[in-house]
Parts: C-alpha cells; sequence; structure tokens
C-alpha cells in the first residue's frame, strides 16, 4: 500500500525513515520525495502485511500519515474524457478504453498532481 | 443522384438512412462509393474541443428608471456594451477581475446550467437614460435574447504542439512538457464536420446544424478561414436558451486562461456519389503538422506531419523518440453528437438545409501588418564585459566598478558561456569571505537571449526568471553582448 507522509518542518532533519527501517524491519520503498519550507512530504509503498505496524512507527516519530487507497479522485460528471491528462501522467495511470473513455489505474499513481493542474474542466483532485 | 428534398421527405416518412461519418468511412470501404451513395442517404459528423472564439449575444431588457450599460460585469466578467442600451456580447475567454480560473465560458456554462448570474453595470447618465448605476440578479429565462453566436468554431483540421525547449510551457493547446515531452492535439479527424465536405458543397450560410444540444445555423465562414491549405472555419449561431451544459462546457486552461467546449454536429446529404466519397475519408487521410511552442514566434517551425490516425494512437515518433499524445477535443463526446444528431434525423425531429452561400474556397490567412517593425535584441543590447573562469572575486568587484555594469558573462577559453557573475553574487562572497574564484559563485545555468530575439521574449524571460540581465549570445554560444531590464525600460518610455 500507499502511504503519504507529512512531515513538520522541526522533524525533516532527523532520520526518521532509516529508523523505520531499521525498527520494524520492513522494507520501504520510497516513490518520491521533497522538501520545502513548510515541512516534508514523502510518498512511500509498504507491504500489504506490514502496514499496521508501520503506520504506528511513523505516527510515534510525529510524523503524519494518511493511506492512499484512492490516490486519485476523479469527479464523474465534470470528466469529458478528452484525454489531456493521458500524455501528462509520468506513470501513465490514464488511457483510453476501447469506448474512448479514460480509465485510471490508481495503483500506478505516484501522486505528483500534474494532471489535477492539466485537467481543462477540473474533474481531478488528489486525496 | 438525390435532391435534398427527396432526402428530407425520406426523413418525414422516417424511411431515411443515416449513418454517423465514422460509420461511412467503413460502410463505403465494405459496398464501394457507388453502392454507398445509392444507399446512404445522410452522414452525421460531430466535434467537441475547446473554441475560444465563443460568445454569445444577450440582451437584458430595460431596467427603471433606464440605463444605458457602458460597462456591465456578469458574475465579474466583463462583457462588450458598445451596442445598444442593454445590449452585450460575453466572450467565452474574458476573466474574471477576480479569478483567473472562472470567465465567460463559465457564465454561459451557469447560465445554461438553469443558475442565477449577478449583473452590474455603470453609466454616465443621459436624458433618456438617467439611470448611472444597477446592480441585480438574472437567469436565462429573465433575459430577453441569449444568442450564441462564435465567431470561429469547428476548425477542418488544426496543428498539434510540442516544445522544444527546456521548460514547461503553459499554452492553449495545453501543458507541453519539455524537451519534446508530449505532443497535444486538437480535433477529431474523420469525424469533424468540414473534413467530409472539403468542397464546402453543404456547408454555407443557412446549413442547418447541432449546436451545443440545440439547433443551430452555419452562419458563414469563420475568422481567419484559411481554405486553400485546409484550415476552413465556420461562424455559428443558436439560441441558448435551447442549449444543453452536456454540450457546451467551460475550459481551464493552466497559465493560459479560459476557454469553451462546444458541441457541434453537421449533417451531410449524400447527394451524389462525390459526397459518399468525401464522407468516407478516414484518420489516415488527415494529414496535420506538429508544430514546436518552443520557439515563442508567430512562425513556428514545424517538427514534422503526421495523420490524425498517428495522433490518435496515442504516440508520435520525434528524433527517433516515442513521444506520448494526448487530446484536448473529446472524441466519446464528438461520437455522442454524431450519434445524437443521427437519433433527431431519423425520428424526423431534424431537417436538413443547403447553403443558400457557400463558404468561400479561396483564400488564406493573413499575419498582422506591423507598420512599427519589430525591435530585435540586437538593436538594443550593449556590449558585455566577459571574464574567465579564473578570474578573482576582487578583479571581478573592480571590474563591475570600473565598467559600471551588474553582470559578467563567465567564458571558457574557447570563448564560450559558461556562466555569470552578479553584483550580488560578488557582494554575498565578500560578506562570507571564503571564495576565491568567480568558479566558485558563479550561476552555471544561465538564461540567455539570441541576437534576433524581439525584445518581447527577452523582456518575458527576465520576467519568468526573475533576473536583470541577459547574456545574448550567437550559434557558437559565444557572447556578443548583454540586454538588460534598464535598457528594455528605456524603450517602453520611448514607446
Amino acid at each position: 500500500m500507499k502511504l503519504l507522509l507529512r512531515f513538520d518542518p522541526k522533524i525533516t532533519n532527523e532520520p526518521i525513515i532509516a529508523s523505520t527501517v531499521k525498527k520494524t524491519g520492513v522494507l520501504i520503498n520510497i516513490l518520491r520525495a521533497s522538501v520545502e519550507q513548510k515541512g516534508g512530504e514523502m510518498l512511500v509503498e509498504v507491504p500489504e502485511e506490514s502496514v499496521e505496524l508501520v503506520v504506528k512507527t511513523f505516527k510515534d516519530f510525529g510524523v503524519e500519515v494518511s493511506k492512499l487507497e484512492k490516490p486519485i479522485i476523479r469527479d464523474e460528471e465534470l470528466c469529458i474524457h478528452c484525454g489531456a491528462c493521458i500524455s501528462l501522467c509520468p506513470t501513465n495511470v490514464f488511457r483510453f478504453n476501447e469506448s474512448q473513455e479514460v480509465i485510471i489505474e490508481e495503483r500506478l499513481c505516484l501522486h505528483c498532481g500534474i494532471c489535477v493542474k492539466a485537467c481543462p474542466v477540473k474533474a481531478l483532485r488528489l486525496l | 443522384m438525390k435532391t435534398l428534398s427527396e432526402i428530407n421527405e425520406k426523413i418525414k416518412e422516417g424511411n431515411v438512412y443515416v449513418v454517423t461519418a465514422e460509420e461511412m468511412t467503413s460502410l463505403v470501404k465494405e459496398l464501394g462509393v457507388k453502392e454507398a451513395s445509392k444507399q446512404v442517404d445522410v452522414v452525421t459528423t460531430g466535434t467537441f474541443g475547446t473554441m475560444c472564439s465563443s460568445g454569445v449575444f444577450l440582451n437584458f431588457g430595460h431596467s427603471d428608471p433606464p440605463i444605458k450599460m457602458e460597462k456591465v460585469w456578469l458574475n465579474d466578467v466583463e462583457a462588450y456594451t458598445g451596442i445598444a442600451a442593454v445590449d452585450a456580447y460575453l466572450g467565452a475567454t474574458q476573466l474574471s477581475t477576480k479569478s483567473s480560473e472562472y470567465g465567460g465560458a463559465h457564465v454561459i456554462e451557469d447560465l445554461v446550467s438553469g443558475k442565477t448570474v449577478s449583473l452590474r453595470a455603470i453609466s454616465q447618465g443621459t436624458d433618456c437614460y438617467p439611470r448611472k448605476e444597477i446592480e441585480t440578479e438574472l437567469s436565462l429565462e429573465d433575459i430577453n435574447q441569449a444568442i450564441l453566436l462564435n465567431p470561429r468554431n469547428a476548425y477542418q483540421k488544426y496543428n498539434a504542439a510540442t516544445n522544444s525547449s527546456d521548460e514547461v510551457l503553459y499554452t492553449y493547446m495545453g501543458m507541453l512538457l519539455p524537451n519534446f515531452g508530449n505532443v497535444t492535439f486538437s480535433g477529431v479527424g474523420c469525424l469533424s464536420p468540414l473534413s467530409n465536405d472539403p468542397e464546402y458543397r453543404t456547408i454555407g450560410l443557412g446549413t442547418r446544424i447541432f449546436l451545443g444540444g440545440a439547433t443551430g445555423y452555419v452562419i458563414g465562414e469563420g475568422t481567419q478561414h484559411s481554405p486553400e491549405n485546409g484550415y476552413a472555419t465556420l461562424m455559428v449561431k443558436g439560441n441558448l436558451k435551447e442549449m444543453s451544459p452536456k454540450y457546451l462546457k467551460a475550459a481551464c486552461i493552466q497559465g493560459y486562461g479560459v476557454s469553451l467546449y462546444v458541441g457541434i454536429g453537421i449533417p451531410i446529404p449524400i447527394l451524389d456519389e462525390n459526397l459518399a466519397k468525401a464522407t468516407s475519408i478516414s484518420d489516415e487521410d488527415i494529414v496535420t503538422k506538429i508544430i514546436d511552442f518552443g520557439v515563442p514566434r508567430r512562425d513556428k517551425p514545424v517538427i514534422k506531419e503526421v495523420s490524425y490516425a498517428e495522433l490518435k494512437s496515442g504516440a508520435v515518433e520525434i528524433n527517433g523518440r516515442e513521444v506520448k499524445v494526448s487530446s484536448l477535443s473529446s472524441l466519446l463526446k464528438a461520437r455522442e453528437i454524431a450519434e445524437k444528431l443521427k437519433e433527431l434525423i431519423k425520428k424526423g425531429e431534424f431537417l436538413l438545409s443547403l447553403p443558400i452561400e457557400s463558404l468561400p474556397r479561396k483564400g488564406k490567412l493573413k499575419p498582422m501588418k506591423q507598420t512599427n517593425g519589430i525591435t530585435l535584441v540586437r538593436y538594443v543590447m550593449s556590449k558585455a564585459e566577459i571574464i574567465s573562469k579564473e578570474t578573482s572575486i576582487e578583479d571581478a568587484a573592480k571590474m563591475i566598478l570600473e565598467k559600471r555594469v551588474n553582470h559578467l558573462p563567465v567564458v571558457s577559453e574557447e570563448g564560450k558561456l559558461i556562466g555569470i557573475v552578479t553584483s550580488w553574487d560578488i557582494s554575498k562572497a565578500v560578506a562570507l569571505g571564503k571564495f576565491e574564484k568567480v568558479e566558485d559563485i558563479m550561476t552555471k545555468r544561465v538564461i540567455t537571449a539570441s541576437p534576433n530575439d524581439p525584445i518581447d521574449i527577452a523582456a518575458r524571460k527576465l520576467e519568468q526568471h526573475e533576473i536583470s540581465a541577459l547574456p545574448v549570445v550567437n550559434e557558437r554560444k559565444e557572447v556578443i553582448g548583454m540586454v538588460t531590464s534598464e535598457h528594455l525600460s528605456k524603450l517602453l518610455v520611448r514607446r
């Protein structure tokens, strides 16, 4: 499962990922990470069976954790299936099916948000 | 050979044979042109894309006391009122004074959706129209006329877009990723109305069409109609009060502005074999160009020619690499429109009309005549004071003082640009006191201008990167001058 981690500016200098891996023994895959003035954000992938343990450990370190069960949300009323999102997505989340509807393969989403900006009818949002 | 009245009789009798343009393509392949032209009476086309040149004429009725509106806003979006007292034209791309993500297209969509909009108008006041301002709330049913009148819609085909530069570009063709990162296109290929009648035999002034969910009309050639190279356009009108938000949708194009998705369907009567052949056109037959938006000029380089079949396949090849392609038009909605029009005709609810005047088949788009010429960077640039990377911070500081400049381009032994140092960089180095050579403090990724860039392009680079000077470099990356924000502001004063 993918977890979105938010780090308060106070803890961005601490080796929290390494500590969590060491403490839990779970192999955490870092998909995307950024640090800005307002804090840090990281997208990680964790094996399903260890999700609860890892989430608890992160929380103990003061990290804000959200489970990305549905990383990207589409307003079906608004979507016109133009496909503007298709060529922009770095991980090929979007594609046309046979009847020319845009379908979303959520498990590929890295939560970068480029599709949200590009959607001409504002049908997409990140969790 | 059939006449239009024979086809309309069949529609009224309920035994007309209608197919969509996509179905016609396969039908002609199967039966041949001759047999298909005998069997098929009407081919329906459809398109659903962002059409910026769209808008609505409105008449609000008179207030008491009456006002001659000199300026009017609907939900803070200004409409043009340089016509009679309470007439206005609201353009789709006009932005709200309060938000860059709301504009004329949104007001049109709100009205069509039955929502109430706020009107505010101001005036100087006259004897016959004494009122100086008014604020009220209106919905579509309170307005006398709301006539969608779009000066340029339904391009026969459209250039696709890509980006050779090393920055993301936000264009009316959507977001274009750097280094040919993607391609975007508009139009729906073989379903496009004008591509199915490229000689404009059945499309012209008076052709009855499906527009935004209602009946509309072609009222002539669109603006920028350019038939000689296959880029014809249409001017269309229809009654907004009868339209549906399913076929008129506001669009917000990141970093560019607002536009309106317009749904248009045009029926083509199959009067003879020539029209049967024309409507059998396939995506492979419709060829357009991919142009490079990395060049911010009117005449953009053509990267390559492609067919709509290649564009719709989702990827094209550029410089030996596969590049992903996205559409801005909705093929799904275009199909829905062609199907809907087909059903309306089959049910006898939509009769066809022939134009009383054809679209011009001659003519090409002209560029703007510019009487003041274009000011190029090489006319305004000054001498660049260049230094080598070995220069000491102290010598660089002296040079800045002596030559009265703020920027020193750093060049390699071969004279090629490798960095830039500003007076601010020098001050910072001195304050921290820990650097020796300019190499340690220079900015390596230098934003440059080319001598033949118009100054407007140089000004935009300065603004976007929040910098105050650009080294001017030739094709060999040798520094041949500097253009600074001071140069440009002096020019503005002279203008």
